[in-house]
């Protein structure tokens, strides 16, 4: 063990961490997938979805944000924990508006793949329905509202590139993602190939004119399971 | 728009020194100029500040007290926690709609007055009462709205214009040794002053003291860890955001002993080494702003506040008084360290703590009002002294705000370990079928439980205390307690954002009794989820109405369970029934 690492246990297996990591991060890099929605390789976290919470020595945490450190012990794949991370999935799926079948999104989106992924049937809450604003004023980007999870990559995403482009408005479950302009995202300086503008996990933000370029089948997630990059990674060390 | 908002808002930000820190106080600034906070408004305050609109609009759409439409010159805001409505606040909202001719959420066509309702503004002693423009109305009756709205309307209500309704009082009902005995100013501080800052944490350690806020965390540690950890300064946070439905004893504290407490937050400074403290001062008590200055400036005058206090060559230290704006949340200790920095209060993850990382990420100790009046006490007293007092894990004295159905509500000083019987002895409270320990985010506890005490070890409280009587409908009030939490989530992490508004809707089909076993399961799952998922207390602790209730009052569930296995969510009949009556069909010929 070089004087930067630690170790730590994740379901009973041993793994090398970097100090300085996240769990999460030192999970990646061990070929461990801890299912996870707002977290975004490259930004910094976020700490929305709660998806990612795992057990650090009995007791919950996000581990997107829980720093590595000597001899933790985490619990990930357990039953209790997928049902939890279920549930909160299922809240995402019912406070927004998700219409599968139709969204441009779709086999591409982290939402339903994670649904998919931890064995989510139906909703069964209530859906809530709220109105939310589409804004399609800017020429080559728009978001749509009523997917949004409110996971925030877009504007984590928008601040490291050295924009402001998004923001948060609102409180509560009136919260919504806002933009930098007073009508609209065509008075921002956001551009189509920013990396904000690919940052969404759903189909709330896209890019215009590439719809369906890719038939339905034949998208990343009706081949092969979200996290399966991550699984099938050779552990480091 | 209009060139006079524009002037008003670069006036206000210079005043400011345009520092984007101080946004909060340039948008309660605007406000109280404007009444309102518009689209335009936040284009303009953006522009002076040189930062892009969405950061402030961001901020600004968060706190309750912003309004981004206009509004009636004057905002009447009627308080609907729990207790009000115990205490008749119906009759009241629907005398002031009556009198004003408008609903709740409008605003009167001549654009003089708006009615709004308002999460527990710390007067459930006093209840009902309502906010008007910053000053408290308490206890009021049905026939004094038509003074209140005409004193209003004559502007005489900041004057002392009425004379039917009372304004806050103080209400404390018993002082006990630690924080309501006579002190002398400046005792603590010399004291302090004459020891070592590390000796000064070692006395709190002694003490045992543990922090009155809610969490418990010992004091001694806390300072402990902000003195060690390093930054380029160090800050003191004292957090009287005391926004839990149904406490007041800050309050009372600010009315009583504010001394007491500058006093705790300057031996803060000397301990951990800080040289700026901060007062967070929740919106709702602006009233208290005037006052508390006065005792600042009374206090640097003395030179007890600012350079060399007390004639310590190299302690300097100064408090300066942070308002909120409406939000429950910047009770939270690292969302109050956001809105200081001028953003919205939405909480951090954890780690880093705020004595790592807190105010511009340097090393800050953030504790409760009543925890800095012990440390001061401590000071001048002895540690021996404090720890005399309470039981083996909670030493001292507590205060609780007691309300709802005794004799006698108000601000009590009592030992640790008291017994839950003793209190609603020591109030008049001859029929509890319930109280409520620590708020809507602590327990609803049952007669079989009132031989337990009050402490860290058996009933941990920040001091709420809520006695429903035996003919109160005891899930209605849980009810208006998830009801607090939908409207107070930040709305940062999903489980609670949405998780709130899940389990309020599946709680109320259960009580309109269209509940099944099956709806009550979903209920619990709902419940534990916000609970185990939630990135802060907040939504940890939100589910609690339903999950002691559900624990400690299981019949009144069984009560209102519909035996169906399934039974919907709406009522079919109903919703169809304006469709029906277009096609003509009659409704009976729905299947349900
Ligand atoms: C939602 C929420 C609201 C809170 N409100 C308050 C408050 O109004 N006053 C307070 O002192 N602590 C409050 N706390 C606890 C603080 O986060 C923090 O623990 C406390 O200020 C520390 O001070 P103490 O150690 O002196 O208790 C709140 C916590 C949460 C999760
Ligand atoms: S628009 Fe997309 S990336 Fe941005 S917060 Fe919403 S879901 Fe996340
Ligand atoms: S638990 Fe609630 S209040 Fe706390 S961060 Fe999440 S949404 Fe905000
Ligand atoms: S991935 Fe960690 S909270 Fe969303």
């Amino acid at each position: 063990m070089s004087k930067n690492t630690v170790n730590i246990i994740i379901d009973g297996v041993e793994i090398e961490a970097q100090e300085g990591q996240t769990i999460l991060q030192a999970a990646d890099d061990a070929g461990v997938y801890i299912p996870r929605l707002c977290y975004l390789k490259g930004l910094i976290p976020g700490g929305h979805c709660r998806v990612c919470t795992v057990k650090v020595n009995g007791r919950p945490a996000s581990s997107c944000t829980f720093p590595v450190s000597e001899g933790l012990v985490i619990e990930n794949d357990t039953e209790e924990l997928t049902t939890l991370r279920r549930t909160v999935v299922e809240m995402l799926f019912a406070e927004g508006n998700h219409v599968c079948p139709a969204c441009e999104a779709s086999g591409n989106c982290e939402l339903q793949a994670m649904a998919y992924r931890l064995g989510m049937l139906a909703v069964t809450l209530p859906f809530l329905r709220k109105p939310r604003e589409l804004d399609a004023t800017h020429p080559d980007v728009f978001i749509d509202r009523d997917r949004c999870i409110l996971c925030g990559r877009c504007a984590r995403a928008s601040e490291a590139e050295g924009k402001r482009v998004f923001g948060f408005e609102g409180r509560g479950i009136n919260k919504r993602i806002a933009v930098d302009g007073e009508h609209g995202l065509k008075e921002t300086d956001l551009k189509a190939a920013d990396r904000a503008a690919r940052a969404c996990p759903t189909g709330c933000l896209r890019l215009k004119r590439i719809g369906w370029k890719v038939p339905v089948g034949q998208r990343q997630y009706d081949t092969t399971p979200i996290g399966s990059d991550i699984e099938q990674k050779q552990p480091v060390g | 728009m209009s060139d006079d908002y524009r002037k008003v808002v670069q006036e206000i930000v210079a005043k400011f020194g345009k520092d984007r820190k101080r946004l909060m106080d340039i948008a309660r600034a605007v406000h109280a100029k404007t009444g309102h906070i518009s689209e335009e408004i936040v284009g303009a305050i953006a522009d002076a500040l040189g930062c892009h609109r969405v950061e402030v609009r961001d901020m600004t759409s968060f706190y309750a007290f912003f309004s981004r439409e206009p509004k009636g010159a004057t905002t009447i805001r009627l308080c609907n926690a729990v207790v009000e409505r115990m205490k008749g606040m119906d009759a009241v909202a629907n005398a002031f709609e009556e009198t004003l001719g408008i609903r709740f959420g409008e605003t009167t066509p001549d654009g003089l007055i708006s009615l709004e309702y308002t999460p527990c503004i710390g007067m459930s002693d006093q209840a009902p009462a309502a906010l008007v423009n910053g000053k408290v109305l308490t206890n009021i009756r049905p026939e004094d709205v038509k003074s209140i709205v005409d004193a209003v309307r004559s502007g005489k209500l900041h004057d002392g214009g009425i004379v039917s309704v009372k304004s806050v009082e103080s209400n404390l009902q018993q002082a006990g040794p630690v924080i309501f005995a006579p002190f002398e100013r400046g005792a603590g501080i010399r004291k302090a002053l004459s020891m070592s800052p590390e000796d000064v944490i070692n006395e709190m350690n002694k003490a045992r003291v543990r922090g009155r806020g809610g969490a418990g965390f010992p004091l001694a540690m806390k300072w402990s860890f902000c003195r060690k950890a390093e930054g380029e300064a160090h800050y003191v946070v004292c957090n009287g955001d005391e926004g839990e439905p149904g406490t007041f004893k800050d309050r009372v504290i600010l009315t009583e002993c504010p001394d007491l407490m500058f006093e705790g937050m300057t031996i803060a400074g000397y301990a951990v080494g800080a040289k700026q403290g901060f007062f967070y001062l929740r919106g709702e008590y602006e009233y208290l702003l005037p006052y508390l200055e006065q005792v600042l400036a009374k206090r640097r005058r003395m030179g007890l506040l600012g350079e060399n206090v007390c004639g310590a060559e190299g302690f300097d230290f100064d408090i300066r008084i942070q308002m909120g704006a409406g939000a429950y949340i910047c009770g939270e200790e690292s969302a109050l360290i956001e809105s200081l920095e001028g953003k919205r209060g939405a909480p951090r993850d954890r780690p880093p703590f705020p004595v790592q990382k807190g105010y511009l990420d340097r090393p800050t100790s953030v504790n409760n009002v009543e925890t800095l009046c012990c440390a001061a006490r401590i000071m001048e007293h002895g540690a021996e002294w404090f720890s005399s007092m309470g039981t083996k894990d909670s030493t001292g004295t507590k205060l609780l705000s007691i309300s709802g159905d005794c004799q006698a509500p108000g601000v009590y000083e009592v030992e640790y370990g008291i017994t839950v019987e003793k209190v609603l002895e020591m109030v008049g409270a001859t029929d509890a079928q319930a109280v409520q320990i620590g708020g809507p985010s602590g327990q609803c506890i049952a007669p079989k439980d009132f031989g337990r005490s009050i402490c860290f070890e058996d009933l941990p409280t920040g001091g709420s205390t809520i006695i429903f009587g035996k003919d109160r409908d005891l899930l209605a009030c849980m009810e208006s307690f998830l009801e607090f939490f939908v409207e107070e989530s930040c709305g940062w992490c999903a489980p609670c954002r949405a998780g709130t508004t899940f389990l309020k809707m599946q709680f109320e089909k259960l009580l309109q009794g269209r509940g099944t076993r099956e709806d009550l399961k979903k209920l619990e799952e709902t419940a534990n989820t916000v609970k185990f998922m939630s990135r802060c207390g907040l939504g940890q602790t939100a589910p609690n109405p339903v999950l002691t209730t559900l624990r400690n009052f299981p019949a009144l569930y069984e009560a209102r369970i519909q035996p169906d296995d399934f039974i919907p969510a709406f009522d079919l009949k109903e919703a169809l029934k304006e469709a029906c009556s277009i096609t003509g069909q009659k409704p009976h010929d729905v299947e349900v």
